[in-house]
């Protein structure tokens, strides 16, 4: 029997009565690669931080290399080799790559005095250790993510870490910089060293993990060898339902006007030459790797990116779109991101994020704004896209990933765009609401809107668009079919280069 | 819950808790001192005495209202007002007066006057907080500075004396004080133009979030010139005020109301990050901090009988605003535990 | 060597340079030891604040209370002293007045780290609390004539004599608290754990907690420290004006907040250099001081000032909006 690092034994943690964790049963194994996958909301969160010790357990035992840990505090953990790399790696932006390194260092050593040639030989070791160079005097600010998800690793490795655990660890990361981070992870691998990813999306750390673990609603569901699982068995593993594979067909009718005729766009490095149309009714997906030019594409068509050549035209008349009001007046609404910063007003009224956009035509007496109208709007579509509050005058921040979507779409949809550029329309968005929010999408299209779906959920594409665009390096390299594809052939075609 | 989403929007941004601690805060200071102070505070003359004095700064305080609730400052407004003092003043003894135009030409036009230089100056500050990009608090900081030399320089440093606008620093309609009503007017502006305009609207979304604001298709940087402009505007409107009152204008008048009017909007519940706050906690804030000073100064003087009790007021003012974040903070402490325990 | 040509600290150097070649060859004076004496002598006090500033701003707050602190300190040492002990030497008053500066920056670290309340605001209120309590039960009136002596005979101390065509040109000891201030928050921010940590609170609070720092233990820290030094300015303040003027002072807290500023510290933390502070410092100090020897009348030099702060903010602020992440706000 191999020996274990990590035993978990029926955890339980409850928060305000909500029971996050229901028995949870966990073993992790030296020198293996653990994925712990699951829908936002499962409970993975949770149980990193009982395992890192920012939470105390309710009920259950820890065991780290045969240790039985009764109370575990962060330091306890730290001491036993686990290290936590937070998906914002808790880095300092402002101090150099080598002062980030060994500040941890440094504090363990009860230092008060700093010595810089200390400093920078604890940061050299450590970067030598997975064998990277990172120019030691720059900012942290200034070097790339991957680097910045190295740096964070060294500073774990510094700690004499057995368990590496990364939330997301390949979020931002293009597929060059994954490969580099996965030959590095396998070399820590043989010294004896276990790593556990997690995350919510089906991605490439799948292909590299050995040892599978699955939580849905505070559980764990199941656990395996990676071998056992494929994507299929996955999603129903997390979401318990087998969803249904429903594509959108669409056809555009012989000589009609397209809505959008984007012709050779070009916008500093980020986009070149990329040229397409929308018509009405129409599903358009956009996908490719991070920086491949899909978010810019949207922000040009929104008016926030300058073009430096190319046009864009409305329903067969050019249109100058160089603001957001232009874009807005050309019938143009976009859905951005990052929902949380771009997309909503979290402190503010749901009812005031639905009528931010419609304000200015609600107006009554002398034309200033009329309550009843407000209301009216407000009620209007918290029905219409069953935004599930019990009063609209809560802030947003209250509503739970899914329904702070359909906020944003509220929003839009009440100024009636004629085309909308969904940009990750379902991201941390669980399944349940995933799959309303797609029917939302065809529906809208149906209604006669053109949509743009930037994504890089491989099964949302297939499910929702009739056409899908592949940009790399800000080119349309291929536009495929849902029909006459599979989702490990667009899978791979995504990440190729 | 049918009588909740009923509620029209702009009443659930103007009354919140803070406003209703704010108001049993001013009905304990107004009773303690009346009882304190017998046949004294709460009397006719006592409130005709604060009516002409709250109204200065009161003004200046929408000014500070309006930039924070977008999230920004305006540290230039008592430059503004002092400029537009000097301009005015400048117009009244220089056009007017004995052998000049007669008063009924010069006065509107010493008014326009500084409506206009509170004009520019506002879109001057607005133009580089939303075009140039610059900190509101430094750029107002520069701005502050610029407008006062300004005033030095057109009066080469001394005050500029004239009796003029005096009707309107000392007058009345129906028994109601001039500047007091200008004050009404104001609060009526404000309060409908933030509840009940668009731009009031855009104001507090831009406040909130701007990054979501611009994505939201509002045009930030047209809102973030017109506060700054209206600030301006306020200003101008204050430095008539100044020179009503005071029957003078200097560069360096008041430069105790900044502080001030940061002070009562904080105190009234504007949010120092921008976005919340309202003309309601405002005025209550402008009339708490005008009973406080009238009280403990009566209090003072009856106590020490010296005439460093008019100190103790602004001893008070820092300590309130302390008191009340406090507060806020033990308030805001319990409902997190309300939460988590439920 | 292109990012150091690039940097805010060399940015504020050429302006320097520039404007004192400008004032320098319209009017020679300017180039004179006697002008230079006076102009560190201007830069005493306002180099003891800037660097109370700076550390503040690194951290990621803002102090607007310590030149009343400094006026407090300054006030209540003269009147201690003349109470009790008029002929105590000068460092006795140095050392009360610092004492009396550590309590009161404790109180706003109190307010902060306590109830974790926006530093703006504390220190706001606490500006006007010292202030006001200062006036109120302290005194109001400008102790002038009977100061202890030992005020007296520092003010007239001077440190290096040089001859000049016209008399001598003095240059007061005072300098040196400057420097030493200087040279222990450079040492402090360089080479201290304690001073690393204000950077990596200003940088990232939240990493900072991560990292195990005690936030509540650094910012009882800054905000004493700043007292402190400010209480050393206040009494450096008053032995150079020969007197306790408890209105002297407050109000100019904007303009020290500038200069750091002008010199490269970021209002939203984890930014600034002590190098860069002194040349903020002794650009503000040289537009206040100098114009006059060029013409300027005096009446202007609020004007002059008012343009240095908007040339001085914009200039990086147009950069940033050009690198596309303009920023709006108190908040940021």
């Amino acid at each position: 029997m191999a020996e274990e690092l990590l035993r978990l034994t029926n955890i339980h943690k409850s928060f305000a009565g909500v029971h996050a964790l229901r028995g949870v049963d966990i073993v992790i194994e030296p020198g293996k690669i653990h994925c712990l996958v699951g829908e936002n909301g499962c409970g993975k969160s949770t149980l990193i931080k009982i395992i890192a010790g920012v939470y105390e357990r309710d009920q259950g035992d820890i065991m780290i290399r045969g240790k039985s840990y009764p109370q575990l505090h962060p330091i306890d953990a730290i001491r036993a080799g686990i290290q936590v790399i937070y998906q914002d790696f808790s880095l300092f932006p402002n101090l150099t790559v080598a002062e980030n390194i060994a500040l941890n260092e440094e504090l363990a050593e009860g230092r008060r005095l700093v010595s810089w040639r200390h400093v920078r030989e604890i940061a050299q070791e450590a970067l030598a250790k997975i064998d990277v160079k990172i120019p030691l005097n720059a900012r942290v600010e200034e070097v790339s993510v991957a680097n910045k998800q190295l740096i964070a690793i060294s500073k774990a490795l510094l700690n004499n870490a057995r368990l590496i655990i990364m939330d997301e660890p390949t979020s931002a990361l293009t597929e060059r910089e994954i490969r580099s981070l996965l030959e590095i992870i396998h070399g820590l691998q043989e010294q004896g060293i276990a790593f556990l990813f997690v995350s919510h999306k089906l991605n490439e750390v799948l292909a590299v993990s050995e040892k599978m673990i699955v939580m849905r609603n505070g559980r764990i569901v199941s656990t395996g060898d990676a071998e056992e699982y494929d994507t299929a068995r996955l999603i129903f593993e997390m979401t318990g339902q087998k969803i249904a594979q429903r594509s959108y067909r669409f056809t555009p009718e012989e000589g009609s006007t397209p809505l959008l005729r984007a012709s050779n766009l070009k916008a500093d490095e980020t986009l070149n030459d990329v040229s397409f149309d929308l018509y009405k009714g129409e599903i358009v997906g956009v996908t490719g790797l991070l920086g491949s030019g899909r978010t810019e594409l949207a922000l040009a068509l929104f008016g926030m990116l300058p073009l430096d050549a190319g046009h864009i035209e409305v329903e067969g008349k050019a249109a100058k779109i160089d603001s957001v009001q232009k874009a807005v007046a050309a019938g143009i609404g976009y859905v951005p991101e990052d929902r949380l910063t771009e997309g909503l007003f979290l402190e503010q009224a749901i009812g005031n994020n639905i009528v931010v956009r419609t304000i200015d035509q609600l107006r009554g007496a002398l034309g200033l704004t009329s309550p009843a109208q407000v209301n009216g709007e407000i009620t209007e579509w918290v029905d219409r896209l069953r935004i599930k509050t019990p009063d609209p005058d809560l802030p947003v921040k209250t509503l739970s990933g899914g329904n702070q979507q359909r906020v944003v779409l509220a929003k839009w949809l009440a100024s009636s765009p004629k085309i909308m550029v969904l940009n990750g329309p379902t991201v941390g968005v669980d399944i349940g609401s995933k799959n309303e929010l797609h029917d939302l999408i065809k529906q809208l299209a149906g209604e006669g809107m053109g949509l743009l779906v930037i994504s890089d959920d491989i099964p949302e594409l297939l499910q929702t668009c009739n056409r899908i665009l592949l940009l790399r390096d800000g080119r349309i390299v291929d536009v495929i079919l849902p029909e006459a594809t599979t989702e490990n052939e667009l899978a791979a075609k995504l990440i190729e280069e | 819950m049918e009588q909740a989403s009923t509620q029209p929007w702009y009443r659930r941004l103007s009354f919140d808790s803070h406003t209703a601690r704010l108001m049993i805060i001013i009905v304990i200071i107004f009773v303690a001192f009346s009882l304190l102070l017998p046949g004294k505070f709460f009397t006719v003359r006592n409130m005709q005495s604060m009516a002409v004095q709250f109204p200065e700064f009161g003004i200046l305080a929408f000014a500070m209202l309006i930039t924070m609730l977008t999230g920004g400052i305006d540290l230039s407004v008592v430059g503004i007002a002092n400029l537009a003092a000097l301009t005015a003043a400048t117009i009244l003894t220089g056009l007017g007066g004995e052998g000049g135009m007669s008063a009924s030409i010069v006065i509107p036009l010493a008014m326009l006057a500084a409506l206009a230089v509170g004009s520019v100056c506002g879109i001057f500050n607005g133009l580089l907080v939303a075009r140039i990009g610059i900190t509101p608090i430094l750029a107002t900081l520069g701005t502050g500075s610029l407008y006062t030399g300004l005033g030095y320089v057109v009066t080469g440093g001394p005050a500029i004396t004239t009796t003029q606008f005096a009707f309107l620093g000392n007058g009345s309609l129906l028994g109601v004080p001039i500047p007091v009503i200008i004050f009404i007017v104001l609060t009526i502006f404000f309060a409908i133009l933030l509840n009940r305009t668009t731009f009031g609207f855009n104001v507090y979304m831009l406040g909130t979030n701007p990054v979501a604001a611009r994505f939201s298709g509002i045009n930030i940087d047209r809102v973030i010139l017109r506060t700054y402009w209206l600030a301006g505007v306020v200003g101008g409107i204050a430095g008539i005020i100044f020179l009503a009152r005071a029957n003078s204008a200097k560069p360096d008048y008041g430069s105790s109301f900044i502080l001030l009017t940061v002070l009562i909007a904080i105190l009234g519940g504007v949010s120092y990050t921008g976005g919340f706050g309202t003309v309601t906690g405002l005025v209550l804030a402008i009339l708490s901090i005008q009973f406080l000073s009238t009280g403990l100064n009566m209090l003072m003087l009856e106590l020490s009988g010296s005439s460093a009790a008019i100190f103790f007021r602004q001893f008070a003012w820092g300590a309130l605003l302390l008191l009340v974040m406090v507060i806020n903070y033990y308030i805001e402490e319990r409902k997190k535990r309300r939460i988590s325990r439920q | 060597m292109n990012r150091i040509l690039r940097s805010n600290e060399a940015l504020v150097a050429i302006t320097i340079v520039f404007l004192c070649l400008f004032i320098g060859l319209r009017n020679p004076v300017f180039f004179t030891v006697g002008n230079l004496f006076d102009l560190l002598r201007s830069s005493i006090v306002m180099g003891i604040f800037a660097m109370g500033v700076l550390i503040v701003i690194i951290s990621g707050g803002i102090d607007v209370s310590f030149t009343a602190i400094a006026v407090f300190a300054l006030y209540a040492t003269t009147k201690l002293l003349l109470a009790f002990s008029p002929e105590a030497p000068i460092i006795v008053a140095f050392v009360i007045a610092a004492l009396i500066g550590l309590g009161l920056g404790l109180i706003n670290a109190f307010f902060i780290a306590r109830f974790k309340l926006p530093t703006l605001i504390v220190t706001l209120g606490t500006l006007s609390m010292f202030h006001g309590f200062l006036l109120f039960a302290i005194g109001n009136q400008t102790i002038r004539r009977d100061v202890p002596p030992a005020l007296t005979s520092f003010a007239r101390s001077t440190l290096l004599t040089v001859p000049q065509t016209r008399g001598v040109a003095n240059l007061h000891p005072g300098i040196l608290i400057t420097i030493g201030v200087v040279i222990f928050v450079w040492l402090l921010l360089s080479y201290t754990m304690l001073g690393r940590s204000i950077y990596a609170l200003g940088g990232s609070r939240e990493a900072a907690e991560r990292a195990g720092f005690n936030i509540a233990r650094i910012q009882y820290f800054i905000y004493g420290f700043v007292g402190l030094i400010s209480g050393i300015a206040g009494m450096t303040f008053g032995s150079l004006a020969r007197q306790a003027n408890p209105q002297d002072m407050v109000g100019t807290e904007l303009s020290v907040i500038a200069a750091v500023v002008l010199g490269g510290a970021q209002l939203t933390g984890g930014r600034g250099t002590v190098i860069g502070t002194l040349l903020g410092v002794i650009l503000v100090v040289i537009a206040n001081n100098s114009l006059i020897l060029i013409g300027v009348p005096s009446v202007w030099q609020r004007v002059v000032i008012g343009i240095i702060i908007l040339v001085g903010t914009g200039a990086p602020a147009i950069q940033a909006k050009r690198a596309g992440n303009a920023a709006f706000g108190l908040a940021e």
